[in-house]
């Protein structure tokens, strides 16, 4: 079975309606070490991205992504909109025209997204980020690509989830929360947290068929 | 002429700072100087789309654009706006490390001259070095 672009589109009604489930959760995350304001940014975000995107025919991931891309940010204010955008506009560059992908496909598209928010926040695994989840999650599905796809994706959101954990005795080296030095060790990072969220939603995307 | 752009998460710190760097700098309408601040709905934020469309508008009147942000998602934003540029336009643009005020003020004097971009922003980045007082 290959990942198509219903499922894409299905994948963001998902993320949608975990972060509209989840924003105090990540909005008291973000109190902790930043401004506060993550949950309630993303939410704003997906909302206007499933308006524009809700209803409209798409005949590959390149279309869908760009329109995702370019909603969330001129939409979401903080450092989560240029963050995400770019994300999903280098993740729809690299799959195209494509309208169905493997695993190994996504992984490499996952792999120029994360690429893409690496440079833009000038972020390494280990600085308590997005990269965080995203990067053991992209480890995962592309190590297990070539075997069953639902177990390589299983695999991600799994390693993303630890990821996440990991990010709790972190030192922030970026973002808002760098600014607290020391006093940013012992909370779990939103943005990896949302991170998990999004690959947990292609997942299940994918295993719903 | 090199043209100015103030980057901050506050509309009206980016029209304060502007006006501050435009009239104080003896610039006056020869440098092209604009701010931009604030996200979408006009609250405090930035916008990716703002800073895009500005751009958008000074590039065509100006040699070259200085961009100068406040901190965190401004610096992300105004990267992401320039890599949203055509090539040959991102080359005439520059991501200022200076604090913003002082930043924008040197930017403008330096450029007032008619100094080339990377004489503009070289100006701006000494501000990080003016000294207000011993503590």
């Amino acid at each position: 079975m290959a990942f198509t672009v219903k499922m894409a589109i299905a994948a963001m009604e998902k993320f949608n309606a975990v972060i509209e489930e989840k924003k105090e959760y990540l909005t008291d995350l973000d109190s902790a070490i930043g401004d506060a304001d993550h949950g309630i940014n993303m939410n704003r975000g997906m909302k206007r991205i499933m308006e524009k995107v809700r209803g409209k025919e798409y005949a590959d991931f390149g279309g869908i992504f760009r329109d995702v891309a370019m909603t969330i940010m001129s939409v979401v204010g903080g450092s989560a909109g240029p963050l995400y955008g770019t994300f999903f506009m280098k993740f729809g560059q690299k799959l195209g025209t494509k309208s169905e992908a493997s695993a190994g496909e996504m992984a490499d598209a996952l792999q120029e997204g994360l690429a893409g928010v690496m440079s833009l926040g000038k972020s390494a695994p280990g600085d308590k980020t997005m990269v965080d989840s995203l990067e053991p999650a992209l480890r995962a599905l592309k190590e297990s690509a070539d075997g069953d796809e639902a177990a390589a994706w299983n695999k991600a959101v799994a390693e993303a989830e630890k990821g996440v954990e990991a990010t709790i005795p972190m030192l922030a080296r970026r973002g808002r929360s760098s600014y607290l030095g020391e006093r940013s060790i012992g909370h779990q990072d939103p943005g990896a947290t949302s991170s998990l969220y999004l690959i947990s939603c292609f997942r299940d995307a994918f295993l719903e068929g | 002429m090199i043209g100015i752009m103030v980057v901050s998460h506050s509309a009206d710190a980016a029209k304060g700072i502007r006006d501050i760097a435009a009239g104080m700098s003896g610039a006056g309408d020869d440098v092209p100087i604009v701010g931009v601040g604030g996200n979408d709905t006009g609250g405090l934020g930035v916008s990716v789309g703002k800073i895009f469309d500005a751009l958008s508008e000074i590039l065509p009147k100006s040699d070259g654009v200085l961009i100068v942000p406040d901190l965190g998602s401004s610096i992300l934003s105004s990267r992401t706006a320039v890599g949203l540029l055509p090539p040959e336009d991102a080359a005439r643009v520059i991501i200022s490390d200076a604090p913003i005020l002082e930043g924008a003020m040197m930017a403008a004097v330096e450029a007032s001259g008619g100094s080339d971009l990377a004489a503009v922003a070289n100006s701006a980045k000494e501000a990080r070095d003016l000294q207000k007082s011993d503590h």
